[in-house]
């Protein structure tokens, strides 16, 4: 099914690779055998209808999902340089050092209460011992004109987190991820708690992250993923249906269910 | 499974071998003071418990006056306390304004944190007297011997103990006459209130203990009552209930698991109470006859006598105090039992 | 005929509701009333002893006027101190575990020993302290007072810290695993720095119960009349003072009894109300 992407990704060289990755929940089976290559700086979203496994399928590429209890995870995916012979599931392979690679943003922008605004871009640097003060600066600095935020906190950074507007907040939440420099930045519907407005401008920043890092992002809104994605997945009752660019995808899908979705007659 | 991060490993195993020390530390505690008391178990055995003998000197040792002791200063608690924290639970939650009930809910959690020794100090000093000048006095007048109260209740006591004594019979375990027990049930209750009026003794430690336990049975009472969802209120007052007949109706009804619960939990915390009894129980090891007699409890025994003890004395001492122990654990996991039940029902 | 009937009847249903009401607000009345009549009386008599060498002298030999309590107050300062270097870390271990290994047997077993430790007479952990502190030591010392009181606070510190644990949300852990940043860290580094407010409360609070703890201090801690004597040797403690002095014959000594229950009571409302302050702010 995604053989035609596969054939694709040839030509770039893939920023990400799964294979035949199942995930479960106890003995539910939300994740079916994704096979899928993400090509570096492409924004990549996944769409379907809620419960399709989608975020699951993305908590597992930086191996949260097994922080679950009772959560599981088999085959493999392929971050290049992450691990031995690339596999992030390879036996031996310390989730923590995957986890720098591929930076997460969560539905609901979750600072860190009793941090400030500061410390909460600051902290993964600092608790992975990096305690330069100018270092530090820097990067703080550099994450949040990443995240579109500097401009509206240069002059309040001692003040918490979570003093933010929600949309400020969730910037805040891409800068945090942005500072350790990840090679993969996974979005799980990242504007799904925001107004317009917020949702508009973190849009506007997905598409301009593509220069730095290569975007995976999980979206109920099927005009959020034509609007800023340039290559699409289809997920449904875990399984994935259809991938292909973006406007494939939306102006011609190959697939009915896709169709059927797209065209809004379920989900 | 989770996770192979070096740092995780060491510091999760870390967490598992503290908590695990801590459960340690529990069954430590029954195996050392079992280890204390192993002389006296292995000498006296079960029998220890139904002994009416403590007499140090003498090398005897049963323990069946303190039981007795703890087992009647706590009843009176319960019984007084009862009452008076559920009613004050109700107060709080169908009668007081809200800032009312905030500030009164407040100063019955500060007398639950005066310490034990400052009640027992408080009922040294102020609750003896009053209880030698006035209380005493005024229950044997209406209570006491050759009362029309004491002959009532030996009646009514024979009436209750009659059927069984009549199965008994029947079964040729007794041998007692109508008129000799009714004789004996006479004499009890002819001395319930009797005795000299000393101030310091049984009900004097029950009274403090009432006192004691009121907060606790209290705090929990109150949150059962919250747990009474607002729709069943409202459906009682809707079908024109008065308010006291929708906290029968709806509060009491709903809440019942969780109030005996509640006081279960109180009669746990009577049983171990330890300071406060042993300084208004009067400290005499035997079984009372009377609320006025002074008596004394399992935890006052050794509070009194431990610092001095030893040999047979100190491994007996050790001996009530598991005992003690033990039976603090059935009623707190009893009282856990019945609150679970009410979770359970509520939830179905 | 029949209206009136019905009238009559809810007449007598109001009048019934009324008593009822009555009497539960007596009752009550019946359980806040002896707060103040404690209150009153710690406050006359305490406060007639109240001095400075209250706070300073060690106390007089039986007949002989005046002398404090310096001996008890430096005493359970000592105690209290290594009751909270003892329990505090034992606690917070033992909430995070409940939280953080919740599914596991451990966290288990764990739970029913905890509840189990609450409901166990204070008097009990004294005899346990005891067997397991001052026989092998051969003799009361204020380790063994310690360790009996930080048995006492355990339970309590550990069932705060699971409360306060159990309100941070799963996405503040997910965050911070998501940096990157092992389990361990998020924990220690992220997640406890933000509820400090909330576990100090519960040690101000277990701390405040077991400052006026007397039983388990009896046959551990013991008692002195010279003042602190280093941490292997008998040490006095406020409430063990109280105990001895209240049930003294001597006159000097009981006055010094309630001035020492007026002290003692000032410190937990303190730091009962300490805590309020912080739970308010949290």
């Amino acid at each position: 099914m995604a053989s035609s992407v596969s054939t694709q990704a040839m030509h770039a060289p893939a920023a990400l690779e799964t294979r035949d990755l199942n995930a479960w929940f106890g003995d539910l089976h939300v994740v079916k055998g994704i096979s899928l290559s993400v090509p570096q700086n492409d924004v990549y979203a996944l769409i379907g209808p809620s419960g399709c496994g989608k975020s699951t399928f993305i908590r597992c590429l930086n191996r949260l999902h097994e922080e679950t209890d009772g959560a599981r995870v088999k085959g493999e995916v392929l971050i290049p340089g992450a691990a031995k012979a690339d596999n992030i599931y390879a036996s031996g392979v310390d989730p923590v050092s995957i986890r720098r690679r591929v930076g997460m943003v969560f539905q609901k922008p979750n600072p860190f209460p009793g941090l400030s605004i500061y410390d909460n871009v600051a902290v993964g640097l600092k608790l992975a011992g990096i305690v330069r003060r100018n270092i530090l600066d820097d990067v703080v600095e550099t994450s949040l004109r990443q995240a579109a935020l500097w401009e509206e906190v240069k002059d309040k950074l001692k003040k918490p987190g979570t003093s933010l507007s929600g949309g400020q907040q969730q910037r805040l939440c891409i800068a945090r991820a942005l500072a350790v420099k990840p090679q993969v930045l996974l979005m799980d519907e990242p504007t799904s708690a925001l107004d317009p407005i917020s949702t508009a401008r973190i849009e506007e920043l997905v598409i301009k992250l593509r220069n730095d890092v290569t975007v995976l992002i999980v979206t109920h809104n099927m005009q959020q993923a034509a609007r800023i994605s340039n290559r699409t997945a289809f997920f449904l009752l875990g399984e994935l249906v259809e991938t292909g660019a973006t406007k494939e995808i939306f102006t011609n899908p190959k697939d009915t269910r896709t169709e059927q979705y797209i065209t809004g007659r379920f989900g | 499974m989770k996770g192979h991060n070096i740092g995780d490993i060491l510091f999760f195993s870390a967490l598992r071998l503290v908590s695990w020390l801590t459960v340690l530390l529990f069954v430590g505690m029954l195996v050392f003071i079992g280890h204390l008391a192993w002389d006296a178990i292995s000498e006296k055995g079960i029998s220890f418990w139904w002994g009416f003998e403590w007499n140090p000197p003498m090398d005897e040792f049963g323990a069946a006056p303190f039981i007795v002791g703890t087992l009647a200063s706590s009843a009176i608690a319960v019984a007084i306390a009862t009452p008076i924290s559920i009613g004050t639970a109700l107060f709080l939650r169908e009668i007081a304004p809200r800032r009312i009930a905030s500030i009164a809910a407040f100063l019955v959690e500060l007398l639950a944190a005066i310490p034990s020794v400052v009640y027992g100090l408080w009922g040294v000093f102020v609750l003896a007297p009053l209880m030698r000048e006035n209380i005493q006095p005024f229950l044997s007048k209406w209570f006491g011997p050759e009362t029309y109260f004491a002959a009532a209740l030996g009646h009514l006591l024979t009436a209750i103990a009659y059927p069984f004594l009549l199965v008994g019979d029947a079964l040729g375990f007794t041998q007692v006459t109508l008129s000799s027990l009714s004789a004996q049930m006479m004499a009890f209750s002819q001395g319930v209130f009797d005795g000299a009026p000393l101030g310091l003794g049984l009900l004097t430690s029950g009274v403090v203990l009432a006192i004691m336990i009121t907060p606790t049975v209290t705090a929990i009472s109150r949150e059962v009552l919250l747990t009474v969802p607002d729709s069943v209120r409202e459906a009682a007052l809707g079908l024109g209930a008065t308010r006291w007949e929708m906290i029968r109706l709806a509060l009491l009804r709903t809440g019942r698991a969780g109030l005996v619960g509640a006081v279960i939990l109180g009669l746990g915390r009577a049983i171990g109470e330890t300071m406060a009894v042993t300084m208004v129980i009067g400290n005499r090891n035997e079984v009372p006859q009377s609320f006025f007699d002074p008596a004394q409890t399992m935890a006052s025994v050794i509070a009194n006598e431990y610092n001095e003890a030893d040999g047979l004395h100190l491994s007996s001492l050790a001996f009530v105090g598991l005992s003690l122990f033990v039976i603090s654990l059935i009623v707190n996991f009893t009282a856990r039992l019945v609150i679970r039940y009410l979770d359970g029902k509520g939830k179905a | 005929m029949k209206n009136m009937k019905l009238s009559a009847k809810d007449r007598s249903r109001k009048i019934y509701n009324q008593i009822w009401l009555g009497v539960l607000c007596l009752l009550a009345f019946a359980a806040i009333m002896p707060l103040f009549f404690i209150f009153a009386y710690l406050l006359v008599r305490g406060w007639a002893g109240l001095s400075l060498s209250f706070f300073t002298e060690i106390p007089k030999p039986v007949g002989e006027v005046g002398g404090g309590m310096a001996n008890a107050i430096s005493g359970s300062l000592v105690l209290m101190a290594l009751a909270a270097i003892l329990g505090v870390p034992l606690g917070i271990t033992c909430g995070m575990t409940l939280v953080e290994l919740r599914k596991s047997s451990t966290a288990k077993f764990l739970r029913v020993a905890i509840d189990l430790l609450t409901s166990v007479p204070s008097i009990v952990v004294g005899l346990f302290a005891y067997a397991l502190v001052v026989v092998p030591m051969k003799g009361y010392s204020a380790w063994a007072g310690g360790f009996a009181l930080a048995i006492v606070m355990v339970p309590i510190v550990a069932r705060s810290t699971e409360e306060i644990l159990k309100l941070v949300p799963r996405s503040i852990h997910e965050a911070g695993l998501a940096l990157g940043i092992p389990r361990w860290k998020v924990l220690v580094r992220l997640i406890l720095p933000g509820v400090k407010t909330g576990v100090t409360t519960g040690v101000l609070l277990a701390l405040a119960r077991v400052s006026g703890e007397t039983a388990p201090l009896l046959f551990t801690a013991f008692s002195n009349s010279f003042g602190f004597r280093g941490l292997s040797s008998p040490t006095a403690s406020l409430p063990v003072q109280i105990y001895t002095y209240a049930t003294s014959h001597d006159e000097t000594w009981r006055q010094l009894a309630w001035t020492g229950a007026l002290v003692l009571v000032f410190v937990v409302f303190c730091l009962n109300l300490l805590t309020r302050i912080l739970m308010r702010r949290t």
